[in-house]
Parts: C-alpha cells; sequence; structure tokens
C-alpha cells in the first residue's frame, strides 16, 4: 500500500477566469495532522472540497487513499471522513437518531452500530441528551458529536474544514486531544483552520495565499525559515509579502 | 435496501417534527377540499331576468310567467322601455333581459316568425351562455305548448293531431342525472390537492438541505444518488397517498360523491402519478439554490398545469396548439382519468393508454432528477 | 432624504441584479396571460359527438348534416351502433349521443310522431346542459322548416340571442382583472413579507435598525421598489389584455391606476404585517399563501361566481380586499364605469388600505420598542 494517505500534483481549479486553486502539490502521510492554513478566500475550502470529492479539478492529479480522485470518487468516499464548517448534522434528529443515520449510510451492520452509537455518546457524556433534538445542544457538543460521527466508519483521512470556528477555548482544547487520539491510532487528519495557535498543533502545515502553496513545513522548521516568534508572524510576512 | 431504510426513518422523523409542514400535510387537504367544493361551483343557477314587455298581451305575459316558473330565473323587475333593459344590464343589477317586441302576439298568431330577444350579460362567459341556453329552452317549451293548445285551431284544415309529423325530443344526462356541479367538480379538486402537495414539498425538500449544508455531508459519503432520491420521493409518495385517501373519504361521505369504479385502479393510478409529480419536484429542487427560487418555480408551472388541465374549462374548447400542449401536462392525465373511473366506472382497458403515458412520463422525469443531481459539482 | 433613495436605489438593485426573481416577476404574467388569453374559453365548439342512426333515410341524413354544419358539434364515426355508445362515455371520446330512431322519414310522412333520443354526459353539467339545447335548437328548426304546408299555420316564436360585451365568450375577459388582481398581491404582499423576514433571518435588520435611518425610512425602502414592480406588473397585464386580445379598457386609464395604487397599497400593508411576524422565510411565504393567496383566488369572484357560495363564504369574501378590487377593475375596464358608480368599493377598499396601513406601522414599531 501507498504509505502516502494524499498525494497531490498541481492541482488546479478554476471558476470562469478566477484561478481558486492554482497548481498545488504536496504529500500528507499516513497518521500525520496536517494543517492547512490560509487567510479567508485564499483556496482552502476549495482545494479540501476537490479531494473529498464535492467538486471537480480542472486539471493536476490527486490520489486521496491510494484512490484516484478522479475516476475512483467513491472508493474514496467510503475511506474519508468530512466534517466542513457549516454544521453538518441534522438539528431536527436526535443524537441516537443522527448516529443511526450516518452509520447506516456507510452499511455498518445494525449490531455493530448499536454497540458504537452507545460507545460513542458514553464517551462524549453524551447518555443525558441522547434522546434530544441536536439543534438544541451547545455549539461545542454538536461540534465534537460531528466529528465523531465523521469517525464513525472508521475513515483512513478525516477531512476537517474550519472545524473549532465559533468554539470556546476550552471545548477547542478537548477538540484538539480528540484530533491526537485519532491520529494516534493511525487516521490522517487534514485540518484547515485560521486560528494560528492551533497551527502549532499539527505535524506539518501549508500555508495558502491567492490559490498557491506558499510555504510547507513543520511549524518549527516555518519558524525558523522566516525567523519568527510564532505561527501568527509567519503568517503576517507571508500575507505581506502579496500586498 | 438497508441503507434505504435508514434514509426513509430520517425522513419521516424530520417530517413529524416540523411544526410548519404537519398542518400543511394533514389539515390543508382538508379545508381545500371544503371550501373549493362549495366556491368552485360553475353551476348557473338564479340567473337575475329582467323583463322588457313592449307587447302587454296575454301571451307575452304567459312567456315572462314561464320564465317566472323556471327554477334557473330570478326575475329582477320588468318594464315596456328598452332602454330600462339595457340599464339594468349595466348596472350589473340583471345578468339577461328579455325583449318582446310591441306587434309580438299578432305576429304570432298571423304565422309569421316572431322574435323576442335576449340579450345576456357575457362577461362571465359561462353563466351567459348557460343563461342563454335556459332561456332558450323556455322559449322553446312554450312554442310547444301553444302549438298542441292552438295549432288543431288555427290551421284552416283542422286536420292535424297535435304531435303529429314533428320530431320530439328525449334527452337524458347520463352519469350525473342530479347535474350536480360537486360530482363533476370534487374528484378533480383531489388531483389539484394531492398535486400541490407533491409538488410543493418534494421541491423544497432538496433545496432546504442544500440551504442548511446538510446535503454536503452526505455527498461526502459513498450513498448512491438513486437511493437517495428514492429516500426523498418514497415518504412523499405515502403521504401524498394518505392526503388522496382522505379526500376520497371527505368526498364520499361529506358531499356523497359516486365511486362508479375500481379503488385499486383509483389507487394504482394515483401512485404511477405521484410518482411522476414527485419526480418533477426533486428536479425542480435540484435545479434550485434557494427555497424561495424552488416555491415560484413550483408555483408558476402549477398555475399552467391547473389551467391546461380541463378542471376549470374543457380542454375540447381550446385551439389544436393549446390541446396539443395539454399532452404535456401531467395533470390533465389523472383529472381525466380519476372522473372517467369514479363517475362512469372506467376500467384498466378505457385508461390504459393515459397509464401508460404517466408511467412513462414518470420513468423519463425520474431518471432526469437523478441525472441532473450532482454529488460534486 | 439623499440617504433614503439611496437606500430604495440599494434595493432595486438586489432584486434587478437577480435574474431568475425577475424571470417570474414578468415572465409569469405574460406567459400566463397569453396562455389563458389564446387557450380558454368558454365557447363550446365542436364537441364529438355520436350519431346512431337507425332511419338511415332523408330525414334523418338532413338533421345529421344540419348538426354537423352548426359547427357545434364534430361526429365521431368510430361509434355506430348503441352498445358503443357506453364504452365510448366510459373512455370519455364523445359527450353526447343522437339516437335517431328506424323509418324516421316514413313515420314524419305518414303524421305519426317520431323521437329522437339524446344522451348526454353529464359529468361536466354545464357542457351537457349547452350541447342539449344546441341540439334541440336544431331539431326544431328542422321540425319549424317542414310544417307541412296548408295544414297547420305554425306558432313559431323566433330567438335572437346577444351576448353582449363579450361575444365570443373569452375567458380572457375575466381573467385580465383577476390575473391583475393576483399579481399584484404575489409582487406586493408575498414579496416584500419574504424579502423583510430576510433581513430579519440573516441579521441584517438590526444592522440597518442601528443606522441613523428612521425605521419608517427603511420599511419604505423595502417597500417602494415592489411598489414600482407591482404597478409595472400591473401595465403589463394591462397592456396585453388590451393590445394581444382586445379586452377593452371602456373607463378611465388613470381612475384604474388610482385604484391600482390604492390596492397595491393596502397589499404591501399586508407583506409588513406578515413580516412583523414571520420569524422565518418559510414561515412568510407558508402564511402569505394561505392567509392572502388562497382567499384572493378563492373567494375573490375572480376564479368562482360569489354567488353561488354558500352564505358563510359570501359573508368571508367581503374582508377580502380582493374582492372589492375585482369588482372595480371589472367595472372600469369591461362596463366603462367611473368613480360615480364604484364610490362605495372605493371607500371599502380605502378603508382597509389605512386599517392595514396603520396596523401594520403600529406593529413595526412596537417590536422596535
Amino acid at each position: 500500500m501507498n504509505p502516502n494517505a494524499i498525494e497531490v500534483q498541481s492541482l488546479t481549479k478554476q471558476f470562469g477566469s478566477f484561478t481558486a486553486v492554482n497548481a498545488i502539490s504536496f504529500e500528507v502521510a499516513q497518521g500525520e495532522i496536517f494543517g492547512f492554513l490560509g487567510a479567508n478566500g485564499a483556496g482552502k475550502t476549495t482545494a479540501i472540497k476537490i479531494l473529498s470529492g464535492l467538486l471537480r479539478p480542472s486539471s493536476g492529479k490527486a490520489q486521496v487513499a491510494g484512490y484516484d480522485i478522479y475516476r475512483q470518487t467513491e472508493q474514496v468516499k467510503r475511506h474519508i471522513g468530512y466534517m466542513s464548517q457549516k454544521f453538518s448534522l441534522y438539528g431536527d434528529l436526535t443524537v441516537k437518531e443522527n448516529i443511526w443515520l450516518y452509520g447506516g449510510i456507510y452499511g455498518i451492520e445494525p449490531k455493530v452500530l448499536r454497540k458504537k452509537r452507545d460507545e460513542l455518546i458514553r464517551r462524549l457524556h453524551l447518555e443525558e441528551v441522547q434522546d434530544e433534538l441536536v439543534a438544541g445542544l451547545p455549539l461545542g457538543w454538536r461540534q465534537k458529536l460531528a466529528f465523531s460521527t465523521a469517525l464513525l466508519h472508521e475513515p483512513r483521512i478525516v477531512f476537517l474544514d474550519e472545524p473549532t470556528g465559533g468554539v470556546d477555548p476550552i471545548t477547542r482544547r478537548q477538540f484538539w486531544e480528540m484530533i491526537y487520539e485519532s491520529a494516534a491510532n493511525g487516521v490522517t487528519m487534514f485540518v484547515t483552520t485560521h486560528y494560528m495557535d492551533e497551527a502549532e498543533y499539527c505535524n506539518r502545515v501549508s500555508i495558502m495565499v491567492d490559490g498557491r502553496i506558499e510555504a510547507l513545513g513543520s511549524p518549527g522548521q516555518l519558524k525558523a525559515t522566516y525567523g519568527a516568534a510564532s505561527m501568527d508572524e509567519v503568517f503576517v510576512r507571508l500575507a505581506r509579502s502579496h500586498e | 435496501m438497508r441503507t434505504l431504510g435508514v434514509l426513509l426513518y430520517k425522513e419521516f422523523r424530520q417530517i413529524f417534527r416540523n411544526k410548519a409542514l404537519l398542518p400543511i400535510i394533514f389539515i390543508m387537504p382538508v379545508m381545500q377540499l371544503v371550501v373549493l367544493a362549495y366556491a368552485a361551483d360553475f353551476e348557473v343557477r338564479n340567473v337575475r331576468l329582467y323583463v322588457v314587455d313592449e307587447d302587454r298581451s296575454s301571451l307575452s305575459r304567459r312567456l315572462s310567467g314561464a320564465f317566472g316558473g323556471s327554477s334557473y330565473f330570478v326575475m329582477q323587475d320588468q318594464s315596456v322601455v328598452p332602454v330600462h333593459g339595457a340599464s339594468a344590464l349595466e348596472e350589473g343589477v340583471a345578468d339577461l333581459v328579455l325583449h318582446i317586441p310591441a306587434g309580438w302576439e299578432r305576429d304570432l298568431m298571423r304565422g309569421e316568425v316572431a322574435t323576442v330577444k335576449i340579450v345576456a350579460n357575457a362577461i362571465d362567459g359561462t353563466k351567459g351562455a348557460l343563461g342563454a341556453a335556459y332561456a332558450t329552452r323556455v322559449i322553446q317549451d312554450l312554442n310547444q305548448k301553444l302549438i298542441e293548445e292552438l295549432g288543431p285551431r288555427v290551421g284552416s284544415a283542422g286536420l292535424l293531431q297535435a304531435g303529429a309529423g314533428r320530431i320530439d325530443l328525449a334527452y337524458r344526462h347520463e352519469y350525473n342525472p342530479g347535474m350536480d356541479y360537486k360530482t363533476f367538480m370534487v374528484p378533480g379538486i383531489l388531483v389539484l390537492l394531492v398535486t400541490m402537495i407533491g409538488m410543493f414539498l418534494a421541491s423544497m425538500n432538496i433545496v432546504r438541505e442544500k440551504e442548511l449544508g446538510t446535503i454536503e455531508q452526505l455527498n461526502v459519503t459513498p450513498l448512491r444518488k438513486g437511493t437517495f432520491l428514492l429516500g426523498k420521493l418514497l415518504p412523499f409518495l405515502l403521504l401524498g397517498l394518505f392526503d388522496f385517501a382522505l379526500g376520497l373519504g371527505v368526498a364520499r361521505l361529506l358531499y356523497g360523491i359516486p365511486f362508479e369504479g375500481s379503488l385499486v385502479l383509483v389507487f394504482s393510478f394515483a401512485t404511477l402519478y405521484l410518482i411522476l409529480v414527485l419526480g418533477l419536484g426533486l428536479l425542480i429542487s435540484t435545479i434550485s439554490e434557494t427555497q424561495q427560487q424552488a416555491m415560484f418555480v413550483a408555483w408558476f408551472l402549477l398555475v399552467i398545469f391547473i389551467f391546461l388541465s380541463g378542471l376549470f374549462t374543457a380542454i375540447e374548447n381550446m385551439p389544436a396548439w393549446a390541446q396539443q400542449l395539454t399532452y404535456l401536462n401531467p395533470v390533465r392525465y389523472f383529472i381525466e382519468v380519476i372522473r372517467l373511473v369514479m363517475l362512469k366506472g372506467a376500467t384498466w382497458q378505457d385508461v390504459g393508454q393515459q397509464a401508460m403515458v404517466v408511467a412513462g412520463y414518470a420513468l423519463v422525469v425520474n431518471a432526469l432528477a437523478v441525472w441532473n443531481y450532482r454529488k460534486r459539482s | 432624504m439623499n440617504r433614503f433613495w439611496g437606500f430604495v436605489r440599494k434595493e432595486f438593485y438586489h432584486i434587478w441584479r437577480d435574474p431568475r426573481t425577475l424571470l417570474i416577476l414578468f415572465g409569469m404574467p405574460v406567459a400566463q396571460i397569453l396562455l389563458f388569453g389564446y387557450a380558454v374559453t368558454n365557447e363550446i365548439k365542436e364537441a364529438q359527438i355520436a350519431i346512431i342512426d337507425q332511419a338511415r333515410d332523408e330525414a334523418s341524413r338532413e338533421i345529421t348534416r344540419s348538426m354537423l354544419a352548426s359547427g357545434y358539434f364534430l361526429l365521431n364515426e368510430e361509434v355506430d351502433n348503441k352498445e358503443g355508445v357506453e364504452e365510448a362515455f366510459r373512455q370519455g371520446n364523445i359527450k353526447m349521443a343522437v339516437v335517431i330512431p328506424a323509418n324516421l322519414s316514413r313515420d314524419l310522412q305518414h303524421g305519426g310522431g317520431a323521437t329522437i333520443q339524446l344522451l348526454s354526459d353529464a359529468t361536466d353539467p354545464n357542457t351537457s346542459n349547452t350541447l342539449v339545447t344546441y341540439a334541440s335548437q336544431i331539431i326544431q328548426r328542422y321540425n319549424l322548416r317542414h310544417q307541412s304546408p296548408g295544414t297547420a299555420a305554425p306558432i313559431r316564436i323566433g330567438i335572437s340571442t346577444e351576448m353582449r360585451y363579450n361575444p365570443q365568450l373569452k375567458g380572457v375577459f375575466l381573467f385580465v382583472p383577476g390575473l391583475m388582481t393576483i399579481i399584484l398581491m404575489l409582487v406586493s404582499a408575498m414579496m416584500t413579507s419574504i424579502s423583510i423576514t430576510r433581513e430579519k433571518e440573516m441579521g441584517n435588520l438590526e444592522v440597518l435598525l442601528v443606522s441613523p435611518l428612521q425605521p419608517i425610512q427603511i420599511i419604505l425602502g423595502k417597500v417602494v421598489p415592489y411598489l414600482f414592480l407591482a404597478m409595472a406588473d400591473a401595465l403589463l397585464v394591462l397592456g396585453m389584455g388590451y393590445f394581444v386580445f382586445d379586452v377593452p379598457l371602456a373607463g378611465s386609464l388613470w381612475l384604474l391606476l388610482a385604484e391600482s395604487f390604492v390596492f397595491v397599497l393596502s397589499a404591501l400593508s399586508l407583506g409588513i404585517l406578515i413580516s412583523t411576524v414571520a420569524k422565518t422565510q418559510q414561515v412568510a411565504l407558508l402564511l402569505s399563501l394561505m392567509g392572502l393567496m388562497l382567499p384572493t383566488i378563492l373567494l375573490s369572484g375572480f376564479m368562482f361566481p360569489i354567488d353561488n357560495m354558500p352564505i358563510v363564504l359570501q359573508v368571508i369574501s367581503h374582508i377580502v380586499p380582493a374582492r372589492w378590487f375585482i369588482e372595480i377593475v371589472k367595472g372600469i375596464m369591461l362596463q366603462g364605469l367611473g368613480l360615480g358608480d364604484l364610490w362605495v368599493q372605493t371607500l371599502i377598499l380605502l378603508g382597509f388600505t389605512v386599517f392595514f396601513l396603520v396596523l401594520s406601522l403600529k406593529r413595526f414599531n412596537i417590536r422596535l420598542a
């Protein structure tokens, strides 16, 4: 098996005359936490949508979980999890029903699914609210539930598009602990964020500016290269050089 | 198959939790049926008649008396001045003016054609035409009676027997002898009802998931397009059939609408038809970005479908091109079939052709919806 | 004031730059009036009938000829015996069957009577009634033509019929006033209510309310573009009716426009009223559909004659503003009435408008407080 979870070569996406993603190339290893950074409108979401099979690329090559994203979209989907910045669970279904729905869609056997569901609820301490509508839960709980649901079918890669937007610092902390735990189990984490402190938690980060990847490496390497004290500074320097 | 089960479970849960949707599904149909059945009554009775009698003879009085005796007419007023009749029409006090010219009785007894004039306010075409038709019949009946009474006496030879040598007419209004307008309208209204429910529910459904963003989450799963759409279609099909049964019950119990044909036939056809309508709704849903857009497109289509359906105005009266156009209109087929089956007891052989068309249409529309639904843009 | 017009302009751009909405705003009335004007008529012509001629003689052929020459009937030649009639009715192929008895000529010549039977499909009572009347007129005329000369002076009442105001019985005459009403309601009430609710849902209304604009200006700014659009639509429908379908405009155009303006104001107030109640677009949509559009279509006398409704519905129809507006439009356009004849309806419409306007502005201010 290919040791890399994601391989991308000169991937490009154009909307009319506007180039949202401009010939980006990178690899992500299995079990790695890969931070995908950039300002709003830099092309992060477009790239993540291409890799998860929601958008068709204009040109370039990409393999996700060893499958070609042009021809083997359905196999790709079987092996990835996805959590978008828009809230992705059904607000008018209960906690249990949401889990049952997604588990069912991935074809998990009812017996197995029941066990997984109860375990998940216990792990997130949601026993009290398991029969309540998801719309009524605090945002942090919903995000944690969405993340766990995305892992239900044991994907090899999980795409997280700004998972911690609008969440309080304590929940963010807990959220990252969950990310670490999954990565330790060998699941690749592909995270976009614009919180620069979160970038420090990643094994490697890439920084996108205007559709291109301008910097790629571990947080330590990047700070050294740009002579910066924090990732925040790295980011500001990169953005300035483009003004 | 199990995936489909999970999807159905989800849709039903969502529908039954939606407080805005439930009254639409369960209360609106009944209300609509009740109000529409009473409102959509094109039966013309109580035609307001104004008589201008310039003749003032015993026969002219007998003629206006004949109108007074008819249950279709309400005598408004009388005058001997023609202008009064014209202004009664103008002011909307009368729907119909009967004008008996001076010297009418004299001409009649001389054996000349003595003409009376009927002027109808035809702004409401149905009322105008039918009012004139009723009036014609009242006058003809009187004519007949006069021939029977006077004919032998007036004739010089006096040989002729009443009714001899002439054609009598016997007519029978089949299938609806009571001439009850509800019998005609209610089956059509039932069709309208399930069409509206089906179109609106289906067309707004997928767009709603687009607006909420939940559709993206489904699109990154290996869920098949066909399964997904089937999961959307089946719950609404069941609800539509439920509403249809509810409406049929109301039609039967409240209005005593006859049911001559087979219940199985009607429900089978309704199922085919709903699959078609829901497919159309889903197709609208896949091309729209917001619920508002979907709503307007559905509204637009519905209005055209209803006008070209033969529900309110007969298709035979339309010009040829418009009649051709109605073959594209799904509503047309069901209205035709439900009237044939409920009121006349038509069988599978009688409506087989319509069933084939609707089935083929349903297949095409649903295939289009599946094809047009993009998991990846 | 400058600020206000800037705001109005912004609202205009919003609508102008959304081609789908525009298409619906102007394409829908055009398509509807074209279809209705050309396709929908109450004039019955060329109804399919079967003639079961058991006589096949001179008299029966003459009757058949005059029936088919009348233009009302079209012969369905596939049905030629009594057994076939039942099936043809069931398949909906014919509307009426004329059964001519055997030996018609002989019976008539020998001084005996003969009876022709008309079987009509009465599932649609009106068509059935009209067809039977047409047929009986034709047979009556036959009788008059063949009254044996010299035997009896016939009693012959001639009938001349005039269909005043609308000789071709076109549906479009009634439809133009009705369509105007529906479109004005759709654009003014439904679109405004949804558009204001949308701002609320998106949280834009709060932003606007903390701006130096007066609340009344904000509401007016949202409403003014729709007022223009509604009036443009009204003119479009009127113009198409007048130029394409020869719908008369017997009365004053200015009076008609002034009355339309009053009606649009009342509809706009209703739209604002709904937006003060509704929290989401979906609710606004349902409220305007159930509360405004359906009563306007069902109880205004546009589609269905009010006289025929049960008393309860007739009473309810009095509180539907569209009912009064339709009476006014019909009066002005088709009958050439002036304000002198229509002052009652106008006063009622004005009353509704003032009432809804005050109510909606009051509610809007309460929500702000």
